[in-house]
C-alpha cells in the first residue's frame, strides 16, 4: 500500500544505498540502521557483520538514501478551506514527494494568530502520522498587517517562525517593530516580498508577454522595492529576517549585497522560478498563475545563479492548493498558486541535470539548510537524529500529470512536464509513510 | 543646612554627587518631620508655591502640594483643565502671566520633553521639574534613590533592573542618571521596543529576558505601562506582556531574596506587576516611596528657595 504506515517504529535497515547527507559532505555506498524513531548508525560497511537482528532489509540497489526533505513554505487549507487541502491531503502530497518536515502558513481560516489554532494544527498533525507539520504564526493580527499578533507566546506554543503568509506587511513602522519586537525572542521573520499597491490590479509579470495577451502586469520592482526597504529595517533593527520565494534578478542582487554587508538577511525560492518563465502561461493557462507571477527567462536565470553562488538558501515547494472552481475561470479572475509537493525534488534535481549544481548542493537546498534556518531538528543523516529520510532514484523518467498527484488540488504549474527523479520511499521518525507501488 | 548651587531642578543630568547627597540628606530630616503630629515648619513663610500642572497627576501634584505647606508656604494648584491653556494661550504666556504675579517657586509639569526647561528661561523665580514629556522626572529618582538608601544603607555598588516601558518613561530616566552618579549599577529589562535607541550608551546593560535581567539584583524598579502613549505597535497584548514581563513571584526569584520592589506609580495591576507582589509588604517599598515623595520636596524646596534673594526677585 502507498501510504501504508508501520503502525511501530522497529528497526529499518538500508543496505546497499547511496548515501548522500549535504550536511556532512558523505556521497557513498553504505547502509543505514534505524532504531525506534531515530537513525542508530550510518556509512559504509555498517552491516558487514551482518545484517542486524531483527531489522526489517530494504535493499536500495544503489538508489539515493537522503536526509528527509524540509519544505519551509506550504498552504495546507486546514482549518478553513478543506476543500482545497486538508492536512491529510496534504500530508500524502507531501510524503510522496519524500517531504518529511513542513512548515504551513497561517493564511487559514481561522488564521494562525492564536494559541489555540497553533496547537489545533499540530493536533490534527498528530494523528494523520505523516509528513511533521510546523506552523508558521501571523505577523499581525488576522494578517491584517496593524497590530502584531502575539508572537513570544504562539512561539511558545510551537510556531517555528513568523510571516503574513502570501502578503507582505505593508506599514513600514509595523514592520519595523515586528522585527524590534521579534528580535527579543529571538524569532524569525519571514517576508512575502511584494508592494501590495502595485500587484493588487495585476495578473502576470509586467512586460510584453503581459501586453500581448491583454492582461494586467505586476511589475518585478513590486518584489525588489519590499525587498530593499526591508533590508533598510533589518539594518536599523538588528533582526533576522528570511525572504519567502524570491522570483527576481533585481532581488537576488540586492539580498547578494546585503549578505556581503554582513546583514542577518536570507531566502528561498520555489521550483517554478527556476524552472519556469513567463511563457508557460502560453495561452492563459492559469495553473501557471502564480504569486508572484512567472518571470521573464532573465530572472529565472538570475535565479539559477543564486542558487549556484549561495545567495539563495533554500528552495520550498511554495505548495498553494486551488480547486477547479478558483482556477477554471478567465485568466484574470483565477486564483493565484500552484502545487508543488510532489514535484519538489524532481524539477530541483533539473538543477543537478543540467549541470547547474552538484546533487549535494541541490539536497542541501531542500534538507539541511531550510532545517537550521528554521531551527528544526531535521536535515542529517547522522546517528541519534530522527530517523526522517528519503530513498529517491536520482534518474527515474517520468511524466507530471496533475489526475495522478495525491494532492487533493491538481493544479500543478508542471503538467505534461517530463522529469527525471523520483521518491521511492519515505520515512518519518523510523516508520515508513510512503512506498512506491511499481 | 547644606546648599545647592542651582536655581532650577530641571533634572537629574549633570548633577554630582555632593548635590544628591546634599538633597538626600536634608530629605531624611523631614521623614522624621513628617511623622510627628506637628509637622509645620515656618522656612517658606512669605514665599508663593504655583504647582503649574499641563499633564494630569494626582499623587506628584499633592505631594509637592503638602511639602509646600508644611514649611509654611502658600500654595497654589493650577491644572490646565481650569486654566488659560485650554483657553489657547501658550505655554511661555502663561509662565509670564504667573511670573508677573511674583511667585518664589514654580512646580511644572508638562507632556512635552524640554517644554520645563524653555519656561525656566522666562521666569525670574525657582523652577522645579514635576515630570516633562519621556524626558526626566528628578524628584522622583530622588525619593527612589531615599527609599533604596533608608533600606539598603547604600547606592553604591547595588545592582538596580529598571523593567517595563523605558521608552516613554521619564522615570526610567532619571533614575538612570541618579543611579550611575552614586555608583550603582543598571540594567534595563524589556522588550526590544519598549528600550530606546542606543540605550547602551547611558552606561546600562539591557536585557530582554526578565529572569537574565533580574539576576541577583538588588532592586526591582517596575514602570507603569503608559498605554497613552503607545500609537505604533510596541506590543502585541497586556497578556503576553505579563507573561514575559509582568513581575510575579516566579520571576523575582531570580532576584536577591531580599531584593525590593519598587513602582513609581499608579500600578497597573495585572500588567506590569502581579497585584500579591504589589501587596507583599516584606518585599514591596512603593507606598514607602509616596511618603519619602513628601519629604524629598520639601528639601527641594527648601533648597532652592534659599538660593532666592530679593534682587533676583525684581531682576527680570
Amino acid at each position: 500500500m502507498t501510504f501504508h504506515i508501520d503502525p511501530e517504529a522497529g528497526r529499518l535497515a538500508f543496505t546497499g544505498a547511496r548515501l548522500v547527507d549535504p550536511a556532512t559532505g558523505l556521497d557513498a555506498i553504505g547502509d543505514l540502521l534505524t532504531e525506534g524513531e531515530t537513525i542508530a548508525g550510518c556509512g559504509p560497511g555498517l552491516f558487514a557483520g551482518g545484517m542486524p537482528e531483527g531489522a526489517t532489509v530494504i535493499d536500495c540497489a544503489g538508489l539515493c538514501l537522503s536526509p528527509g526533505l524540509v519544505d519551509v513554505r506550504v498552504q495546507v487549507r486546514e482549518p478553513g478551506e478543506e476543500h482545497k487541502g486538508t492536512l491529510a491531503s496534504t500530508g500524502r502530497s507531501a510524503s510522496a514527494g519524500g517531504v518529511t518536515s513542513m512548515v504551513c502558513l497561517p493564511n487559514t481560516l481561522p488564521v494562525i494568530d492564536d494559541m489555540s489554532v497553533v496547537e489545533f494544527v499540530a493536533r490534527r498533525a498528530r494523528s494523520v502520522g505523516l509528513t511533521k507539520v510546523y506552523p508558521y504564526g501571523a505577523i499581525t493580527q488576522g494578517l491584517a498587517g496593524r497590530q502584531l499578533a502575539e508572537l513570544g507566546m504562539l512561539a511558545e506554543a510551537g510556531a517555528v517562525a513568523f510571516t503574513d503568509g502570501v502578503r507582505a506587511v505593508a506599514d513600514a513602522q509595523v514592520m519595523r517593530q515586528a522585527l524590534n519586537y521579534a528580535r527579543t525572542f529571538g524569532l524569525l521573520l519571514v517576508e512575502h516580498p511584494e508592494e501590495a499597491s502595485l500587484a493588487t490590479d495585476g495578473d502576470m509579470n509586467a512586460g510584453e508577454m503581459a501586453t500581448r495577451l491583454g492582461l494586467a502586469g505586476i511589475p518585478r520592482e513590486a518584489e525588489v522595492i519590499i525587498v530593499e526597504r526591508d533590508l533598510r529595517l533589518v539594518e536599523l533593527t538588528g533582526s533576522r529576517l528570511h525572504f519567502g520565494h524570491i522570483s527576481t534578478g533585481q532581488s537576488v542582487d540586492a539580498i547578494r549585497a546585503a549578505k556581503a554587508r554582513g546583514l542577518p538577511v536570507t531566502c528561498d525560492t520555489a521550483p517554478p522560478y527556476f524552472a519556469l518563465n513567463e511563457n508557460a502561461i502560453g495561452d492563459y493557462r492559469t495553473f501557471a498563475k502564480l504569486s508572484p507571477p512567472l518571470r521573464t527567462e532573465m530572472d529565472r536565470q538570475a535565479i539559477v545563479d543564486a542558487l549556484a553562488d549561495g545567495t539563495i538558501d533554500a528552495i520550498a515547494s511554495d505548495h498553494a492548493p486551488q480547486d477547479e472552481d478558483a482556477k477554471r475561470l478567465p485568466f484574470g479572475q483565477a486564483a493565484f498558486g500552484g502545487v508543488g509537493l510532489e514535484t519538489l525534488l524532481p524539477v530541483s534535481l533539473e538543477l543537478y541535470h543540467n549541470g547547474h549544481l552538484p546533487l549535494l548542493q541541490v539536497l542541501a537546498l531542500l534538507t539541511v539548510r531550510p532545517a537550521d534556518l528554521f531551527g528544526l531538528a531535521a536535515g542529517r543523516l547522522a546517528a541519534g537524529a530522527a530517523a526522517d529520510l528519503t530513498l529517491f532514484d536520482p534518474d527515474r523518467a517520468w511524466r507530471v500529470r496533475e489526475y495522478e498527484l495525491y494532492s487533493k488540488s491538481k493544479n500543478t504549474p508542471f503538467d505534461y512536464r517530463p522529469v527525471q527523479g523520483r521518491v521511492v520511499m519515505t520515512v518519518v521518525d523510523g516508520r515508513r509513510v510512503f512506498t512506491l507501488d511499481d | 543646612m547644606p546648599t545647592f548651587p542651582h536655581r532650577h531642578l530641571l533634572g537629574i543630568e549633570g548633577l554630582t554627587p555632593p548635590e544628591v547627597t546634599a538633597l538626600l540628606d536634608r530629605s531624611e530630616t523631614y521623614v522624621e518631620q513628617n511623622r510627628r503630629a506637628d509637622k509645620k515648619k515656618s522656612v517658606l513663610r512669605g514665599r508663593t508655591v504655583i504647582n503649574l500642572f499641563f499633564e494630569a497627576s494626582t499623587r506628584t501634584r499633592t505631594s509637592f502640594e503638602l511639602a509646600g505647606k508644611r514649611l509654611g508656604g502658600d500654595v497654589i494648584n493650577m491644572s490646565v483643565s481650569t486654566s488659560a491653556i485650554r483657553k489657547g494661550e501658550t505655554v511661555l504666556d502663561t509662565a509670564m502671566t504667573l511670573n508677573a504675579m511674583h511667585p518664589d517657586v514654580l512646580v511644572v509639569r508638562h507632556p512635552e520633553s524640554g517644554a520645563v526647561k524653555l519656561l525656566s528661561e522666562k521666569v525670574n523665580c525657582c523652577v522645579i521639574n514635576a515630570g516633562d514629556g519621556s524626558h526626566e522626572h528628578p524628584t522622583q529618582a530622588l525619593l527612589d534613590a531615599l527609599t533604596i538608601r533608608r533600606r539598603l544603607g547604600r547606592l553604591e555598588g547595588l545592582e538596580v533592573a529598571i523593567c517595563g516601558d523605558i521608552v516613554h518613561s521619564r522615570v526610567a530616566r532619571s533614575n538612570i542618571h541618579l543611579l550611575a552618579i552614586m555608583g550603582a549599577r543598571v540594567r534595563l529589562v524589556a522588550p526590544h521596543t519598549l528600550i530606546p535607541a542606543e540605550a547602551e550608551r547611558l552606561g546600562v546593560q539591557v536585557f530582554h529576558d526578565m529572569r537574565e535581567g533580574l539576576k541577583d539584583c538588588d532592586i526591582v524598579m517596575m514602570l507603569r505601562l503608559q498605554t497613552e502613549r503607545m500609537q505604533g505597535n510596541f506590543l502585541p497584548s497586556i497578556r503576553e506582556y505579563f507573561h514575559f514581563f509582568g513581575l510575579d513571584y516566579d520571576k523575582l526569584a531570580e532576584a536577591k531574596p531580599e531584593a525590593l520592589i519598587m513602582h513609581p506609580g499608579p500600578m497597573n495591576r495585572g500588567v506590569e506587576i502581579d497585584s500579591v507582589v504589589a501587596d507583599d509588604y516584606s518585599r514591596s517599598v512603593i507606598h514607602e516611596q509616596v511618603e519619602m515623595g513628601v519629604a524629598v520636596r520639601m528639601a527641594c524646596l527648601e533648597l532652592l528657595s534659599a538660593n532666592l534673594t530679593e534682587t533676583t526677585q525684581h531682576n527680570i
